[in-house]
């Protein structure tokens, strides 16, 4: 058996006292900037960067991946406790997550996510090792014809849920676009909506717009009733899943483990399409579609599971074919190279312990995660107990230093003041800011590629229908509109993104 | 009791983020606070040097090898700042308008001579604005394309190139960017019109490219030079007179028959127009002692790079070498009808 052999091999290199140290040092850093706001992994790794060219090299490796995984996981304790996404993926988190704990069940809610994080990292593990590069060869089928299908695909399955509210959701999404467009042009560099201001060549920063619409917003609507969150908090109940709970966790975890795999491979966006995809699907079985928005822990499970595996199955195109799939793995590419290690396809052949080290340290490092963040648990919980006028400036002050801290760009901050009042305005107008964010992230995404495409089969539209992965894609997004379409259906349509009012 | 405890404990943990955001902010940020320019004591406080680049990338990584011998050398401690933003751009315009006591120091490549043809309204101007510390390194690049694209040789590129004119797509890392620069020269050596494909950094573009999806590109070594030796994309050219050591296979463009196709990716330090001459002067000579260091050219090496020569780590050779670029590429930009902004 091969792959027995490279998994003993990998966890021989994965278990030497320094790597096990050097991985808990990532998934322990990891954790705390996924719970900062703001600060995120590629501005931690960056830092990291120059003290691990003292490192062996795995160990390197072996520390930057678990801050990338590491952050993935943190980033869901802020979105449940305080409603404070810090990266895109967090923000689906963020819908039930949010409501679980204004309810009292936040211990549930965390340790669905932190449950959903180990099976999905621990099954993700498994698909790295098994199928790496075969599935890398998949990913790169993936044109620019095929990336666009699919982010429609995923765009519409989400508009496709929206009730009621429809139109709403809908100028949400649009206005997500919209301000997803801000900023130089990639194809032409013709700067787009940003009134003379060089800062604003960049677009506006994700986290920005994710603290602003959701933390600020949630603390400008608390202060209103001053009174209810006293009230709200003082009925924190058990820490742990029910039995009930448990048992709906089971299946959202399974499904979203899959999506969450398949997606994290490609490079051109896929991983971004994780927990949306995960939330809407969940959102379309469940018997309870009602409950989503209001607290369902399936809305918390399934996305954070979908979250975790792609962030490790991200790695694929990166150790089997030196080609980096997000910013992170960009610096770590930096990482090989100086270590004398040409990033690359070779590298599986040429330094077997590194990959398969590297592979073993993620399952490693995802029972670390758990053992590190179940005890911490309960810890979570107490925070809710600080008085508000503690607990609120804290937030928007650990919120402007972290995402400040991103690229030193004042107009970062000036924009989570801006999205803060704006969230504000539209919650009192009954507009939900998810479908903003949605917008907001596959917006540009679907731009590039629709582009792209026709750039280069030059102007002809016939490349998304001929080209097969992006026609089966195509008729999956037809078959999603017809069904919402439908009058009978539209009946039992729901909301993809309720939010309370 | 037990709930005083309790909020303690929450108290601690918010302290406990409070601090590591602080820390954090401030490990990447540094001072930046104004010192007495011209002293003999320089450098008294930590230094900038801010890479108008994101972090991990080849001028960011760069900037962070020298860093370390240049402040062994000055006997002060050098922090990096990554300042992104519009070509480099934004990061440039923050240190040409920096206090001029050379405790703000640029790191800038070959964008810094394109970017007055790229952007209309640039905020600064390179050979006026900034004081010339000496050139770093030239970063070579690569003609590469996909592993299945028809011809076999520079030469037989460039007549396909002019015959499939209408079909042939050529990838970019985005406008302004080296692989765009390097790109647009090619077109001009070659003397054809091709269509660009934008992708947004060099990992998107190398994937498709990897992927069969568009057709060749231009590309620096640090880039490229794993996916030639692995085989998954087809090497046409260095465009550098000399070979490059860790592509001993791969022709120069002279070689190859397009000799007006030599580009490098250049990268030089500046400081801002009016910082004191004896600081210049030390700053250049740490430089110096920087590149000769045997870590730094390892380091260098495995990038598929070297550090210039002691004689170009001067302000002279560095103006010199700004001046012939702001002309060449002006040009360049101008005839392709190129604009950022």
């Amino acid at each position: 058996m091969e792959l027995l052999d490279n998994l003993a091999l990998g966890f021989s290199t994965a278990l030497l006292i320094q790597n096990v140290i050097y991985c808990f040092v990532g998934v322990l850093l990891g954790t705390a900037v996924g719970v900062l706001p703001g600060i995120g992994p590629t501005a931690t790794v960056a830092m990291l960067l120059p003290i691990t060219f003292y490192f062996e090299p795995v160990t390197a490796l072996i520390m930057l991946a678990g801050i990338y995984y590491g952050a993935q996981y943190g980033g869901s304790t802020t979105a449940i406790l305080i409603n404070l996404p810090g990266e895109s993926s967090a923000a689906v988190t963020a819908l039930d997550g949010h409501e679980m704990a204004r309810q009292g069940r936040a211990g549930s809610a965390l340790a669905a996510a932190a449950i959903g994080s180990f099976i999905a990292g621990t099954i993700a593990t498994v698909v790295l090792a098994v199928a790496a590069p075969p599935l890398a060869r998949v990913a790169l089928q993936f044109g620019p014809a095929e990336y666009f299908s699919l982010v429609l695909l995923g765009l519409i399955v989400s508009i496709a849920l929206a009730r009621g509210t429809a139109l709403k959701a809908l100028a949400m999404i649009a206005l997500g676009v919209l301000l997803g467009t801000i900023g130089q042009d990639i194809y032409t560099g013709t700067p787009r909506f940003v009134f003379e201001q060089r800062e604003l060549y960049g677009g506006v920063d994700f986290v920005s717009v994710a603290v602003g619409m959701f933390g600020v917003a949630e603390i400008l609507r608390n202060l209103e009733n001053e009174h209810s969150r006293e009230a709200l908090v003082s009925k924190v109940r058990n820490l742990w899943p029910t039995r009930e709970d448990r048992r709906r966790m089971v299946g959202p975890i399974a499904r979203g483990t899959g999506v969450g795999s398949l997606l994290g491979i490609l490079p051109g966006g896929g991983h971004v399409l994780a927990s949306f995809t995960s939330y809407a699907v969940e959102k379309r079985i469940s018997k309870r579609p009602q409950e989503f928005g209001h607290g369902a822990i399936e809305g918390v499970a399934g996305p954070e599971s979908a979250n975790n595996a792609a962030a490790q199955t991200s790695f694929v195109p990166l150790l089997t074919l030196g080609l980096p799939a997000h910013p992170v793995m960009a610096l770590m590419v930096g990482a090989f190279i100086v270590h004398g290690i040409t990033p690359g396809p070779n590298v599986i052949t040429d330094e077997p312990e590194l990959f398969w080290g590297l592979i073993a340290s993620m399952w490693i490092g995802n029972v670390l995660l758990v053992l590190l963040n179940l005890p911490l648990i309960g810890l979570w919980v107490r925070m809710l107990r600080i008085p508000y006028q503690v607990l609120f400036p804290m937030i928007i002050l650990f919120a402007s230093i972290g995402t400040f801290s991103l690229s030193f760009n004042a107009y970062d901050v000036y924009a989570i003041v801006f999205f803060g009042l704006l969230g504000y305005v539209l919650i009192k107008c009954g507009c939900e800011p998810a479908p903003l964010l949605l917008g907001f992230v596959l917006g540009p995404l679907l731009e590039e590629h629709l582009r792209r495409a026709l750039i280069i089969s030059r102007g002809d539209v016939t490349v998304f229908v001929t080209r097969p992965i992006s026609a089966v894609l195509l008729a999956l997004t037809v078959a999603a509109l017809v069904v919402a379409v439908l009058p009978a259906i539209r009946k039992r349509r729901e909301v993809v993104f309720t939010e309370d009012d | 009791m037990k709930t005083t405890s309790r909020y303690r404990a929450a108290a601690r943990i918010i302290a406990a983020m409070g601090v590591v955001s602080l820390v954090a902010a401030c490990a990447n940020n540094g001072t930046s606070a104004a010192g007495g320019g011209g002293d003999a004591a320089y450098p008294t406080e930590n230094i900038t040097f801010v890479v108008p680049f994101s972090a991990g990338g080849p001028t960011d990584t760069v900037t962070r090898m020298i860093a370390e011998p240049m402040a062994a050398k000055l006997g002060g401690r050098i922090v990096v700042q990554n300042v992104e933003g519009a070509g480099g751009t934004v990061g440039a315009g923050e240190v040409a308008r920096a206090e001029p006591d050379g405790y703000t120091v640029l790191m800038h490549h070959i964008g810094m001579s394109t970017a007055p043809a790229l952007y209309q309204n640039l905020d600064y101007k390179p050979l006026e604005d900034f004081e010339m510390v000496g050139l770093v390194t030239e970063v070579p690049m690569t003609v590469v394309a996909r592993k299945d694209f028809q011809p076999a040789t520079l030469q037989d590129l460039v007549a396909h190139v002019k015959a499939n004119a209408d079909k042939v797509t050529l990838a970019n890392a985005g406008i302004g960017a080296a692989s765009h620069l390097c790109g647009l020269l090619f077109q001009s050596a070659a003397g054809v019109k091709l269509q660009e494909v934008p992708y947004e950094g060099t990992g998107p573009a190398l994937t498709d490219l990897v992927g069969g999806q568009v057709d060749f590109m231009c590309d620096q070594t640090t880039n490229t030079s794993g996916q030639i030796s692995a085989g998954e994309v087809k090497a046409y050219a260095v465009t550098t007179p000399e070979r490059v050591k860790s592509l001993p296979d791969v022709p120069t463009t002279t070689e190859g028959g397009l000799p007006q196709l030599q580009v490098s990716v250049w990268h030089g330090l500046y400081v801002p127009k009016g910082t004191p001459q004896d600081v210049v002067t030390k700053l250049s000579e740490a430089l110096k002692v920087a590149l000769a260091d045997q870590q730094v050219i390892d380091q260098m090496a495995k990038l598929g790079t070297a550090p210039v020569a002691a004689d170009d780590a001067t302000p002279q050779a560095h103006r010199a070498k700004l001046e012939e670029q702001l002309g060449t590429w002006a040009k360049i930009l101008a005839d392709a009808g190129v604009k950022a902004s």
